[in-house]
């Protein structure tokens, strides 16, 4: 089970204080009569679900009652971070990366 | 092949079972198929089996990471039954219970299919009405069903709770008779057998890397064991199958999750059915060794861990408690996950892509077993002819965009 730290109370709490929304960064059409099917189709629907580092909403139901975003790795179930709504993520499927090709190259030398 | 019979057991135990035939070669990949299969499971390995045997196409490899059947076809309940509630599903799903009649005989591999009946309960008023709803619709469209009552139910299950001040009382159920299980390991061998005494090339610890297109087409696929080119590639990959899209920069509508199930220890029979229960997300029945096989539910976010929570265990084992007080004593064996790929609309993705020659079969979610032979059968048509069968025609991935979703969550009765 998580434990997942809510941005908003600032504490780690159970995973099962709160309920998971999907993928983050999904941003609602500002004119949805004007999309096209196949793009309103994509919004709707479609998802990126990486074996890896996932951007995703959760919803702390019997907390605060807001949504906020997570990183976490959907393989190793490890969470990176936690972060309000709005803002961006600062660690990323390419920030690991450049991390890991950094810590490589500290052993090489 | 040599075949499997009476006469070749008796036969073959006078040289102490030494010199069976292996039931399928090990063959190094070629350079050129006509058909590359990704995934070595039951669905895949049914789909090469259709493939030679309906369509003649027998220069076919399929490739796996594992080995064959290693995945979800070894990680499910086998629950096998039909009683879908739209047309679309219970077309798909009927074509399937139909080929499981004769499968055995077809394969020549005993794959234990048991019609031993399947029960999905209700427990309370709406449940009731839809599970009436959903009969009334199979029996339209030729599937067997019964709506049973508390009294009813409880005696085709007579250790179920009856006792109508439970949390979640048994007020019915549906009855699909000509539902039950199959073996599971059985069912991939016996496709991978078959498939494989028609020349189909079974790959095993070969994992696509990487799938390699040319002007909007499919040339070959990249693996852990070289370049390996085909003009028509499947994936039918399960909970990897939105890492096989990312290999092209497709998006699916699936979602990866782990579901979970878990045995226990061997006991007497005590339970000669299927039972689910779609509202406490509980599915139990006994496996010929005696161990009580339950299903549980998935995981509500994305995970490729086969592995799940304990709380999901937890809230399956209390609702099965209730339901069978005696239950509660019995220890557990083993417990584990298997990564499914849930569509929206709770229904396979059985497809071509915009990309000539990838095809997928996917989007099975937590309910693929049953559907082993049929999406096999289907998908090989639908490879073929690179034209959709008239079953599978209704499970494109372009009904995500059209709006002609097939809703099946919850009203299947499917356990999620």
């Amino acid at each position: 089970m998580h434990h997942i730290y809510c941005p908003y109370c600032e504490e780690a709490r159970e995973e099962e204080e709160y309920s998971y929304t999907g993928e983050a960064h999904i941003e609602r059409p500002k004119d949805p009569a004007a999309m096209t099917d196949e793009a309103w189709g994509d919004y709707l629907f479609f998802r990126s679900n990486p074996r890896g580092i996932h951007h995703e909403m959760w919803y702390h139901a019997s907390g605060c009652r807001r949504y906020f975003n997570v990183t976490r790795n959907t393989q190793s179930y490890e969470i990176h971070e936690t972060y309000k709504m709005g803002k961006l993520p600062t660690i990323t499927a390419k920030t690991i990366a450049a991390d890991a090709l950094v810590a490589q190259q500290g052993d090489a030398s | 092949m040599k075949k499997y019979s009476g006469f070749s057991l008796f036969k073959h135990s006078l040289s102490h079972h030494e010199n069976w035939q292996a039931a399928w070669r090990s063959p190094q990949p070629k350079k050129q198929y006509d058909v590359i299969i990704v995934g070595g499971g039951g669905h895949g390995l049914a789909t090469a089996y259709y493939l030679a045997k309906v369509h003649g196409i027998t220069n076919v490899a399929v490739l796996e990471k594992g080995y064959l059947g290693g995945g979800n076809t070894a990680r499910n309940t086998t629950i096998v039954r039909s009683n879908y509630l739209w047309d679309e599903a219970s077309k798909l799903y009927d074509h399937s219970l139909d080929l499981w009649k004769d499968l055995s005989q077809d394969l020549n591999y005993n794959v234990m299919f048991s019609q031993r009946g399947v029960l999905n309960l209700g427990h309370n008023l709406q449940d009731m009405r839809d599970i009436e709803r959903r009969v009334n619709a199979n029996r339209l469209n030729g599937i067997d069903g019964v709506v049973l009552n508390t009294a009813e139910v409880k005696e085709i299950v007579p250790v179920i709770n009856d006792s109508q001040d439970i949390r979640y009382p048994v007020l019915g159920a549906s009855w699909q008779a000509t539902g039950g299980v199959a073996r599971h390991d059985a069912v991939a061998w016996g496709f991978a057998r078959g498939a494989d005494s028609f020349g189909v090339d079974l790959i095993q610890q070969c994992e696509v890397t990487d799938i390699i297109t040319e002007d909007g087409a499919v040339v070959g696929v990249q693996t852990t064991q070289g370049f390996i080119g085909s003009k028509k590639v499947a994936c039918v990959t399960a909970g990897n199958s939105g890492v096989m899209a990312a290999m092209v920069g497709l998006r699916l509508p699936i979602e990866s999750r782990p579901l979970q199930a878990l045995v226990s220890e061997p006991v007497k029979p005590i339970i000669d059915t299927v039972v689910m229960s779609n509202a406490v997300h509980a599915y139990v029945s006994q496996s010929d060794k005696g161990d009580l096989v339950i299903g549980a539910g998935t995981d509500s976010y994305n995970g490729y861990g086969q592995r799940g929570s304990f709380h999901i265990v937890e809230h399956t084992l209390s609702a099965i408690c209730e339901l069978f007080p005696m239950f509660s004593r019995v220890r557990m064996n083993r417990a584990w996950g298997g990564v499914v790929d849930t569509c929206p609309d709770a229904c396979p993705i059985i497809s071509k892509t915009n990309i000539k020659g990838l095809y997928f079969n996917c989007g099975w979610g937590t309910g693929g077993f049953k559907a082993t032979p049929g999406s096999g059968h289907v998908f090989a048509h639908t490879l073929a002819h690179d034209e959709a069968h008239p079953f599978a025609a209704p499970f494109s991935l372009d009904r995500f965009n059209t709006g002609h979703l097939i809703d099946e969550h919850g009203a299947a009765g499917v356990a999620h």
